[in-house]
């Protein structure tokens, strides 16, 4: 591992695990985040994605393994560390009885920022995402998405050097969550803020430079998601039949190949996808409901290492 | 240390000291929960009280609305302080103490902008109640007056760290009523507020000298006469009461800090 300096990566996390009594919420997790990318961590609910976050953002010590942010040990040094991050929880952490401008001072005071410097710079953020209205309603008049964009003002009020943000796009309609991905970016361009976030969402995480799916306390896989979605082969056919079980041993006999029965639906990797559905709904006339192929999702992705679908019903 | 140092330590104490000034102003419920409720019981124990019991303990001619007037400041200290750490269990399950966690800031400025924040609410309001002491038959001198509000600095300090042991152990508001009635509520029975130790049983009185509050309230009757000790009646001593008071506080507050030091969210 590095030494503490310019050149260390923002994250680095070493056998990183953590244990709620007897249930491992993390298992031997390993991976380094370079300075100026943004990362996703996705996975369904209870992943570990909320443990790790915990533990990235101080709040928790693991219970084995390392994590040197900017070169710092976070169980030595994490006053070291404290300064340069952003964090932004899944539950808002502003005061819904004072006023955005308030809030601002208030959690700029907890950065060291006072006077003149914390003025300019409440008033430069605010300005920047658009709540020059705003500075003097309560917090708890504001609807939900402008309550974001303060939280977001907030924490990017000290310039942190790594931002963090659990579930970020949570309560975003589809269009603001675009103008959101794009801020994301402009900020790493400008600030070469690292950015992290975690999100059960696949379009969100196709957006990030690099994606880590966490399953079952598993880092499963990471990389550029147009490399992970390599991994699968050809398109993805998606069938739904009246009696999945039967027809997925025809398909065994008749084309030797293993389609996956997930949550009720069969699914086969294979390339030339469209020509494939045909031959299945002719070779099998009236055992097919519907039947859809298409170029493989990160959650094709999760499917295929964790046998199951990131939003399940049954999960 | 320089002005910047200075500075830097006393911010994050100073602001948390703000964010209660503002929110209490603007919550004029809380007013009338930790000042009203008390006062209206001294009103009607004390009227009730006064006609068939006499303290025992005390010169004669003291009525029960008289003695009762120092447990009611205590009262009013421990309601504000209670007040306070619940403000603290909501900022906990809002997620507004999740930022203040993880920002530079170490734990024992945090306990302590949070103490300093409950322990002002509840000197205000008992300096409030003061201006009612010729209601209850006691001429204050301006000695009295400033050194009642040394006591009761000590006492709500220690009062506000305790609380503040239990707000940064439980999550539930119904958790901190069920703890508050359990320990809080006879802490404060049992330190002389309500009934004098005289005459009672041995093992109550054991209990009140190992009480701490038992110090708070009788350092408040001790300051209240200062000019005329005679009339505070048979207590601990002024002395050892403030060392007792200002012990139990540090304990409390250095309590409070390691327990804030293990909490994760």
């Amino acid at each position: 591992m590095s030494q503490p300096g310019i050149e260390s990566p923002a994250v680095e996390v070493e056998g990183v695990r953590y244990a709620y009594g007897d249930r491992e919420a993390l298992a031997d997790v390993t991976f380094t985040v370079p300075r100026g990318e943004i990362w996703a961590f996705l996975g369904p609910n209870g992943g570990g994605k909320t443990t790790l976050f915990k533990i990235l953002s101080t709040l928790m010590r693991p219970t084995g393994g390392r994590v040197r942010i900017f070169g710092h040990d976070l169980a030595h040094e994490p006053h070291a560390v404290r300064p340069r991050l952003g964090v932004v929880f899944q539950d808002p952490s502003l005061d819904p009885k004072l006023t955005v401008m308030e809030n601002l001072i208030h959690h700029g005071h907890l950065y060291g920022l006072w006077g003149e410097t914390l003025q300019s710079r409440a008033r430069g953020i605010l300005e920047q995402l658009g709540l020059e209205d705003r500075v003097r309603d309560l917090v708890e008049t504001l609807s939900g998405g402008l309550r974001r964009r303060t939280e977001l003002a907030k924490v990017l009020m000290p310039r942190p050097e790594l931002l963090m943000m659990d579930e970020p796009s949570t309560g975003l309609d589809p269009g603001a969550r675009q103008d959101f991905t794009a801020y994301l970016r402009q900020l790493r361009q400008q600030d070469h803020v690292t950015i992290l976030i975690t999100t059960h969402l696949i379009d969100e995480a196709e957006q990030c430079d690099r994606v880590g799916i966490l399953h079952e306390g598993r880092m499963v896989t990471m990389g550029e998601p147009d490399a992970l979605k390599r991994m699968v082969g050809g398109d993805v056919v998606v069938i739904d039949a009246y009696n999945p079980g039967e027809l997925q041993g025809k398909i065994r006999e008749r084309f030797g190949c293993e389609a996956v029965l997930v949550d009720g639906t069969l699914r086969l990797e294979r390339p030339g996808g469209h020509e494939f559905v045909r031959e299945i709904v002719e070779a099998f006339p009236g055992a097919v409901k519907s039947a859809a192929f298409g170029r493989p999702t990160l959650e094709d992705v999760f499917i295929r290492l964790a046998g199951r679908r990131l939003w399940s019903n049954h999960g | 240390m320089d002005k910047q140092t200075t500075v830097r330590l006393a911010l994050p104490v100073m602001t948390l000291w703000w964010r209660e000034m503002v929110r209490f102003c603007r919550q004029r419920s809380r007013l009338v929960g930790a000042f009203v409720q008390p006062v209206l019981f001294w009103i009607l124990l004390g009227a009730g009280l006064s006609a068939s019991f006499r303290p025992p303990g005390m010169p004669a001619g003291t009525a029960y609305l008289e003695y009762f007037y120092p447990g009611i400041i205590a009262l009013i200290l421990l309601f504000t302080t209670i007040f306070a750490t619940i403000s603290v269990v909501e900022d906990r399950r809002e997620g507004f103490l999740q930022a203040v966690l993880v920002a530079p800031v170490s734990r024992a400025s945090i306990v302590l902008g949070q103490v300093l924040g409950g322990t002002t609410l509840a000197l205000l309001q008992g300096l409030l109640f003061l201006l009612l002491a010729p209601f209850a038959g006691i001429s204050l001198t301006p000695l009295a007056v400033l050194t009642a509000i040394g006591v009761m600095f000590l006492v709500a300090f220690g009062l506000t760290s305790l609380g503040l042991v239990i707000a940064w152990r439980i999550d539930s508001t119904q958790g901190f009523h069920a703890i508050m009635n359990l320990i809080l509520i006879p802490i404060w029975v049992l330190s002389g507020a309500f009934f004098p130790a005289s005459n009672l049983p041995g093992w109550l009185q054991w209990v009140m000298k190992l009480n701490p509050l038992t110090y708070g309230v009788a350092a408040l009757r001790r300051c209240l006469y200062l000019g005329n000790p005679a009339l505070a009646g048979d207590v601990p001593p002024l002395l050892s009461s403030l060392v007792l008071t200002a012990v139990f506080g540090l304990l409390a507050f250095l309590a409070a800090t390691a327990v804030a030091r293990r909490s994760t969210t």
